[in-house]
């Protein structure tokens, strides 16, 4: 019986013989960053190029997983790094106690707010908005009232699993800080179903389900740059559009210290950077020499980029969830 | 009966599994509760909780209730007919049981959602249309699943019947109510509790299904409130206690499953062919019926799936092949490993004197939160092995004991019968261990097996078997990879990974379901 199972162990576990003599830089991450289609490839080569080093992903669902992860492991984590947090869980990844600063300085970000977190480093980022067919919806809502009055159905995420849910919630509270709760009530109807995450939900949109999805300005990007399809588009709103930043930040702990400071100051380079607007669809934290990909200058430019620091994002969060309860179990 | 050590020896496999299951339910649970209460919150259930149980508990006892019971008249339909295409249609209406979820939701919605071929026809009707979403949904989703599940396992009830009763009340003269109340009622008796047990506690855990067809908060299952827990509020206390309820609700139904099934007790038979089915026109219309419209509302979502997956069949790469083989070894794998934990845990529920506690312990793990069980098997092995590394074993042994609760489903009710028929031979014959195996249960069991094996192989190539704690990114399966489609905007290639899929897994399951029928044929 030594073969098959040899066989076996083989096909599952393809990648064991790493180089052995090069150092190791473990990077936890979500698991769409490492997909085929997400930056992890072009990132690992990139920076394996120049590091000496061996880069490995390890993935762990989406952020809130990622950081759930962390505070299991606690400070035996084998993180050296960790890429994918956004600005809603730093609060509680800076509360862990198992971040270090990043101590990369002088990085002039191309964001629409001012960034100057120690410990967490932005490496892309891009404002949510609901996203529609051209050909099916002509005149898109202007605003969250303008939604609820119309009679178009949106599919949006849990925010109890998933992050843009949860960014949802946070544009609403953000943008209607003591009416929240009416606005909610306002798009009951409108809300044909929450999701468990982006994916159903964007599968609903594009099978036709739905007339607009909770996703991202860039989204349209995709359609129009892969796809060659230009009739997806990304609402604008008058409130303002809340923003996502994602971060990473380096385990104070790691034994390979040095290889995190230089993978840190790695993420802010035009390397790391050129391969995000094609791969995460996101904006890069840095616009690289060359410029953003042809097409996305077609996205909308929201007027106004909401965004609660994050200790009040931390604190606000459970009002404005009892909110959206109250007012979706209606 | 030998009693005393002889009797625990022979049951020792059996506890083993049972102590197995035990430890992976509870265990995990324990060390889950355990780190919650080290990081010093108060497990305790707020409101919100409580609103979360009832509509688990509600969505559960309607979507077993109404899969069991419009279960009955397909299963009689397709046990007394026999038709061209007959073989291939039970295969065909079995697959939605095997979908990944979110596979089986856009089939359905292709049907019966807002821009669905349902609506199409109201509103083309000039009727006003219809919403999947809300309750209604959530149990057409759970019946959509599991009514298939249901067919097969009292199909199997009704071929249990030996085929000298059918004549016998043949010859007596009996219409189709006596042969209901003297066959089939003892019969369904027997089999339909532990068909709706199944159901209801797949339905407990559900997730996904409960919240996308759901529409809203209102929808919220237990499973749900687990995942908010651990992910929105890192609160592990109240994640295991959530997930302790959820194991003590199935334990509730399995008791009250227990109280109600009453052994049918038609003794042994020849194992001659049924005779040929009778009934006038009216019968005939009636099984006609049962058939179309389950095919029918089995098998259009299926269709609609497949259709929409086919474009996007040419976009899959090597890597979804590369998915695809190591989806493949994980289901062989998985598969013998099921049964190897099946055969003696359903060994010492039919003979032990314990038998009722073995088959609840087998239930287990429909109920146990698969979050709750990966975050309690990283602790556990955390320290002990690196966690990517102990990503197979733990893959493989997670997705044998998932399947493990329909593979007792399927063996334990023959194998009482076997008890029940040929127990007292085989004794007086000292007929014992491996050769009582080979000469008496395995003989009599291959068509339950070989279902089993089909089942548990299915749904290991289609779980998403990502306890994402254990995932290390790289060893990638077809589920997985399907997602990761989603996830990258690619929609159409996820829907042709979603046909290869259903492919791979239908096929699994054809391959060993028929090895077993094809082998309890020719006798």
């Amino acid at each position: 019986m030594i073969r098959p199972i040899s066989t076996l162990t083989a096909l599952l576990l393809p990648v064991a013989a790493a180089a052995q003599d090069r150092p190791v830089l473990t990077v936890y991450t979500y698991d769409s960053f490492v997909s085929d289609w997400g930056p992890g490839p072009q990132v690992e080569t990139a920076f394996e190029a120049i590091c000496g080093c061996d880069l490995v992903f390890v993935a762990a669902g989406d952020g809130a997983e990622l950081l759930a992860r962390l505070r299991l492991e606690g400070a035996t984590t084998e993180a050296d790094v960790v890429l994918g947090l956004d600005s809603n869980l730093t609060a509680a990844a800076t509360a862990t106690g198992l971040f270090a600063d990043h101590g990369v300085t002088d990085v002039d970000f191309d964001m629409p707010v001012v960034w100057d977190d120690p410990m967490f480093l932005p490496y892309d980022w891009g404002y949510f908005a609901f996203v529609y067919d051209r050909t099916r919806v002509a005149e898109p809502p202007a605003d969250f009232p303008a939604l609820a009055a119309s009679d178009l159905k949106i599919v949006i995420q849990d925010p109890r699993a998933s992050t843009p849910g949860l960014g949802l919630l946070l544009w609403v509270k953000a943008a209607y800080p003591d009416r929240a709760a009416e606005i909610w009530q306002g798009l009951a109807d409108n809300i044909l179903t929450v999701t468990p995450g982006w994916s159903e939900a964007y599968g609903l949109f594009t099978e036709g389900e739905a007339d607009m999805v909770l996703s991202y300005t860039t989204s349209p990007a995709y359609h129009l740059i892969a796809e060659g399809d230009d009739s997806k588009a990304a609402a604008s709103f008058a409130e303002g559009h809340y923003l996502q930043v994602e971060v990473a930040g380096k385990i104070a702990s790691s034994a390979e210290s040095d290889l995190a400071d230089r993978f840190m100051a790695f993420i802010v380079t035009p390397d790391f950077q050129s391969v995000i607007p094609e791969t995460n669809w996101m904006y890069p934290a840095v616009t690289p020499p060359g410029g953003l990909p042809a097409g996305f200058e077609t996205m909308i430019a929201p007027v106004q980029a909401l965004l609660y620091p994050p200790g009040e994002a931390e604190d606000i969060r459970d009002e404005a969830l009892a909110e959206w309860q109250a007012a979706l179990s209606r | 009966m030998a009693g005393g050590p002889v009797a625990v020896t022979r049951h020792l496999p059996g506890l083993a599994v049972a102590a197995l299951i035990l430890a992976l339910g509870l265990g995990t649970l324990a060390a889950v509760l355990w780190r919650g209460l080290a990081e010093g919150a108060g497990a305790a259930l707020g409101p919100a909780d409580l609103q979360a149980i009832r509509f688990t508990l509600w969505q559960a006892i309607l979507s077993a209730t109404l899969s069991a019971g419009l279960a009955i008249p397909v299963a009689r339909a397709f046990a007394r007919r026999r038709f061209p295409g007959r073989a291939a249609l039970i295969l065909l209406t079995g697959a939605p049981f095997i979908l990944p979820v979110i596979v089986a939701v856009l089939g359905l919605l292709a049907v019966f959602g807002r821009g669905g071929l349902v609506n199409g026809a109201l509103v083309w009707a000039g009727l006003p249309p219809v919403s999947i979403y809300g309750l209604q949904g959530v149990v057409l989703a759970h019946v959509f699943f599991n009514l298939p599940l249901a067919v097969r396992l009292i199909l199997q009830g009704w071929g249990a019947i030996p085929a000298e009763r059918f004549r016998l009340a043949e010859s007596l003269g009996f219409g189709p109510a006596e042969v209901a109340r003297h066959l089939e009622r003892p019969m369904l008796r027997a089999v339909l509790p532990g068909v709706w047990v199944a159901i209801f506690v797949i339905c407990l855990s559900s997730f996904a299904v409960a919240l996308t067809l759901g529409g809203g908060p209102r929808a919220t299952t237990v499973e749900l409130a687990i995942y908010q827990a651990f992910r929105f509020d890192f609160d592990l206390g109240r994640a295991a206690l959530l997930a302790g309820v959820q194991i003590a609700l199935c334990l509730g139904a399995a008791a009250l499953a227990a109280g109600v099934a009453r052994p049918a007790g038609f003794g042994a038979g020849m194992d001659r062919p049924l005779p040929a089915p009778g009934g006038g026109v009216w019968l005939r219309l009636q099984d006609a019926l049962a058939i179309g419209a389950a095919a029918l509302f089995l098998l259009l979502p299926l269709a609609l799936v497949a259709l929409s997956g086919l474009p996007g069949l040419t976009q899959l790469g090597p890597a979804a092949l590369a998915a695809a083989g190591r989806s493949l070894a994980l289901a062989l794998a998985s598969t013998a490993l099921c049964l190897a934990l099946a055969l003696p845990l359903a060994d010492a529920a039919a003979r032990s004197p314990f038998g009722r506690w073995f088959e609840a312990v087998g239930l287990i793990p429909l109920a146990t939160s698969s979050l709750v069980l990966g975050t309690g098997l990283f602790l556990i092995l955390r320290g002990q092995v690196a966690p990517a590394q102990a990503a197979l074993p733990v893959t493989m042994l997670v997705n044998a004991v998932m399947a493990l609760p329909f593979a007792l489903r399927a063996v334990l009710p023959p194998l009482r019968d076997v008890q029940a028929d040929y127990g007292r031979l085989a004794a007086a014959l000292d007929l014992r261990g491996a050769a009582r195996w080979r000469l008496l249960v395995l003989p009599r069991l291959r068509a339950p097996i070989g279902f089993s094996a089909g089942l548990a192989a299915a749904l290991s190539a289609g779980d998403l078997g990502v306890i994402t704690l254990f995932a290390d990114g790289r060893s990638e399966t077809l589920p997985l990879h399907l997602y990761r489609l989603m996830g990258a905007y690619r929609m159409e290639a996820a829907m042709g990974a979603a046909l290869l899929l259903t492919a791979l897994s239908l096929g699994l399951f054809w391959i060993f379901d028929r090895g077993g029928r094809h082998g309890a044929a020719t006798r």
